[in-house]
């Protein structure tokens, strides 16, 4: 019937125009659902009515794949998961484990684990900045972005070998002692870094364009962030001040000043500047912990076959996009009985048909952007 | 049969200049737009921090042809269920006016298609804005949904944003008193300003309206890739897609000769009448020179043998340009009684260089500004033509009428005229920006559009 459409709880909606509504389908294949999400958009003229995510595009079975290795043998699969901060994923998993083990990576290892995770979380950001500000039509910060992370590419490749699944950590600590100019290659990054982050500010933050575009776009609540188990920045741009690292430190991060940046309106634009800030407190960790790193081993005394004893653990870091937990059930053999992942993506991409809807197609592709998800974790 | 070979004849005799010209833009046109590709490719680069095409002969300046060639022996698809013939026609239909439009502009006095066209640039303004159909039309046909509301954007835009630019156009009319190309640029002569001095806003209000009518960042939303993947042209490949890239250049070349036509002297150097600058007149000659010393003096350090020879090459045409630029000025100097005869051709090769020059540095602004802004939203755009540029341009033109009025009252001749057209031209600015916060007052910035009229 022309005029009216039947939303999907069966009342009755009109179109603006009295037009009928058109189903546009966002994907698979599209430039920027970064990756292969799909969204079926029902939209009245530009105005998107209902939408609806459909994933599992790149569907891996990696809960699945763990319970038939030992507990070494999938620390690599990890990193496939949020395949842009894949030093975090390794970190959250080899700290379960170790959690489950009951023993304790020795303090140099936790500092260096530390190091290299705040790393990748500005690397992380700086992919979500230069995409998302080409989501939304700029096209030169994702150059400028991609200059600086790779960078940090470079210290991971100087680490350990790899660049971007790095699988930096092992069970127990690290299997690589820092090579010799480590901390002054950090320095040395962070050092050019603090101008780097000004500048792109210089790009984007004043920008009327950007304003307009950000501003007001994609409201999330802090209740029903809360509700919809958003984390990371996608939580704190609500106003909740909330972060793993302060509440259950992990890794070395009792040992660091920072401060939590929090948003007030929970909008595109809040989101962007919370991810801003919370790259220069990363890059002020980093600082704080190259000038102290404790000497000693770098592996606490862990069998070469890992058994642990029969039980379960959660445990949970602050990955660059959100609360990224580990639920590992052992039963006493040499591989997990389950493993159970909550990819922070994926809770947060549940908080899109919400507040997707009323806006136009053009704030669609900003707030797949905003939401900063990867669809190797949504999917796993 | 004898008559109509006769009547042939006659013709091709009364009319071998235009058709020459005609032959020569349809020809060397592709290869122009192709250049420009290249040219922005670069810039990009340049403002990105990386290379750009490099592969493709010396510093990637073969890339084009390359990219011609692959375009031509692609696969041409054509969806199943598209109307065909409207599919096939609307490339055609789009790349058609835009290079229709190019006979009306003329580059320096002598080189015009349709020379001493009375309706110039009205000729040039309503065939140029034909080419929307292409694009309508393509975006319907491809029958995808991406491709419609690209076309549904784009027909939206034009509609908002041509009423701008005309009434902006309508300003430098108002001074020219003609529509006649030709005859504009001679009243910008006899002014002795160009009309872009006297009227800045007026050429700012096109200059914003014409990059939303080619559809360039930041008002490329027919095409946006992030968001429509390629709006209209998102069925299109191989030839076809190239030509609605030809036809999108070749606006750019005639939305840049229409500014520089009417706000920028056309063919004319700076303050034309300003004897003490007459030193300008070998500006082109120098430049030339310029770009030669630099070519010469990087040569040494190319990696590559061939690109050494190529950049000494580039050198060695900058110097016979540069010959031929400062040729007309020098001759007189020579032999003074030579001077009558090389007048036009001093005319016609510095005023060319002085229409591309300013033709370029329009393009560049164009490029310039798509590296360094966000795109913006379609309601947002909407409301920048209607709430702004609209009533700016419309009250600009009205204000501008007056203060010539004024200015004959009080015998402001020339330049003099600028008194009387910058307060007006500053007025209706503040005019129009008290209307645009009144409308924001009345209206707020929404999150979304949820109860926006014009999200259509």
């Amino acid at each position: 019937m022309a005029g009216t459409t039947i939303t999907d709880n069966g009342e009755k909606q009109r179109t603006l125009l009295g037009a009928d509504e058109l189903i546009l389908n966002m994907g698979p294949q599209h430039p920027s659902t970064h990756g292969v999400l799909r969204v079926k958009l029902k939209l009245d003229g530009e105005r998107v009515i209902g939408s609806e995510c459909m994933i599992g595009y790149l569907h891996r079975g990696v809960e699945k794949i763990a319970e038939h290795r030992s507990y070494q043998q999938f620390a690599p699969y990890v990193d496939r998961m949020d395949y842009v901060a894949a030093v975090s994923n390794g970190l959250g998993y080899c700290e379960a484990i170790e959690k489950l083990l009951v023993v304790e990576a020795p303090p140099r290892a936790k500092v260096i684990r530390t190091i290299l995770t705040e790393l990748q979380r500005i690397a992380s950001h700086l992919l979500w900045l230069g995409t998302h500000a080409l989501d939304i039509g700029a096209l030169t910060p994702i150059f400028y972005c991609f200059r600086e992370r790779e960078e940090i590419l470079k210290i991971f490749e100087k680490y350990c070998g790899a660049r971007l699944t790095t699988h930096a950590f092992r069970i127990g600590g690290l299997q690589y002692e820092a090579y010799d100019t480590l901390e002054k290659d950090v320095e040395r990054f962070c050092k050019a870094f603090e101008p780097r982050v000004a500048e792109y500010e210089e790009l984007l933050t004043q920008n009327r364009i950007w304003l307009g575009r950000t501003k007001g776009v994609g409201i999330l609540k802090a209740a029903d962030a809360i509700a919809l188990g958003a984390t990371g920045p996608v939580l704190r741009a609500s106003g909740v001040k909330w972060d793993i690292r302060k509440a259950m430190p992990y890794a070395a991060y009792d040992q660091y000043k920072f401060e939590i940046p929090t948003g007030k309106t929970g909008d595109t634009y809040d989101r962007y500047l919370v991810r801003m800030e919370e790259m220069r407190q990363s890059r002020l960790i980093c600082l704080q912990a190259i000038e102290n790193i404790p000497t000693g081993p770098i592996m606490a005394k862990v069998g070469k076959v890992l058994k642990p004893p029969p039980g379960e653990v959660y445990h949970s870091i602050e990955a660059p996009k959100g609360e990224l937990g580990y639920y590992v059930i052992s039963d006493g053999t040499v591989q997990p009985y389950r493993v159970r992942i909550r990819p922070p993506s994926f809770v947060n991409l549940e908080s899109f048909d919400s507040i997707v809807k009323g806006h136009l197609v053009a704030d669609v592709v900003a707030i797949i952007g905003t939401l900063d998800i990867v669809l190797g974790e949504v999917d796993r | 049969m004898q008559a109509v070979i006769q009547a042939t004849i006659d013709f091709l005799k009364a009319y071998w200049a235009p058709l020459l010209c005609g032959v020569i833009i349809v020809a060397v046109l592709p290869l122009i737009a192709g250049y420009i590709v290249l040219v922005e490719r670069k810039i990009m680069a340049d403002m990105q921090a990386r290379l750009g095409p490099m592969r493709v002969g010396p510093h990637g300046l073969l890339q084009p042809i390359a990219d011609a060639v692959k375009l031509l022996i692609k696969e041409d698809i054509i969806p199943e269920s598209a109307d065909k013939l409207v599919f096939w026609l609307a490339p055609v239909l789009s790349v058609g006016a835009a290079l229709l439009s190019l006979a009306g502009l003329a580059i320096g006095p002598a080189f015009q298609v349709a020379k001493g066209i009375n309706i110039g640039i009205l000729f040039v303004v309503g065939v140029s804005a034909m080419g929307i159909f292409g694009i309508v039309l393509g975006g319907w046909a491809s029958n995808s949904h991406y491709s419609l509301i690209g076309a549904l954007r784009s027909s939206a835009q034009l509609v908002s944003y041509e009423t701008a630019a005309g009434m902006a156009l309508v300003c430098g009319l108002l001074f020219a008193g003609t529509l006649n190309v030709t005859s504009i640029v001679e009243a910008q002569y006899n002014q002795g300003m160009w009309f872009g001095l006297l009227a800045p806003v007026a050429f700012f209000t096109y200059l914003v309206a014409s990059i939303a009518e080619t559809n360039r960042a930041p008002f490329d939303l027919p095409e946006a890739e992030s968001e429509l993947v390629a709006g209209y042209m998102t069925e299109y490949s191989g030839f076809r897609w190239a030509l609605y890239f030809l036809g999108e250049y070749t606006n750019m070349i005639v939305v840049a000769s229409v500014a520089t036509t009417l706000f920028l002297g056309g063919w004319l150097r700076p303050f034309p009448r300003t004897h003490w600058l007459n030193f300008l007149d070998f500006f082109p000659a120098l430049s030339m020179i310029a770009v030669g010393a630099y070519c010469v003096m990087r040569a040494p350090k190319q990696p590559v043998r061939v690109q050494q020879l190529f950049m000494l090459a580039v050198a060695g045409l900058c110097f016979v340009l540069a010959l031929v630029l400062a040729g007309p000025l020098l001759l007189p100097a020579l032999k003074p009684s030579l001077a009558v005869a090389v007048k036009p051709f001093q005319d016609g090769i510095l005023g060319s260089f002085w229409f591309l020059l300013k033709v370029s540095a329009y393009i560049y602004l164009f490029m310039w500004l798509r590296f360094t802004l966000p795109r913006y939203r379609f309601d947002q755009l909407m409301r920048l033509g209607w709430h702004f540029l609209i009533p700016l341009s419309i009250i600009n033109v009205l204000l501008i009428g007056i203060a010539m009025i004024v200015g004959s009252y009080l015998h402001m001749e020339g330049g003099w005229l600028i008194f009387a057209t910058i307060p007006a031209s500053v007025i209706a600015l503040i005019i129009a920006l008290f209307i645009l916060a009144a409308e924001q007052k009345h209206q707020p910035q929404r999150a979304g559009g949820a109860s926006d009229s014009y999200a259509g």
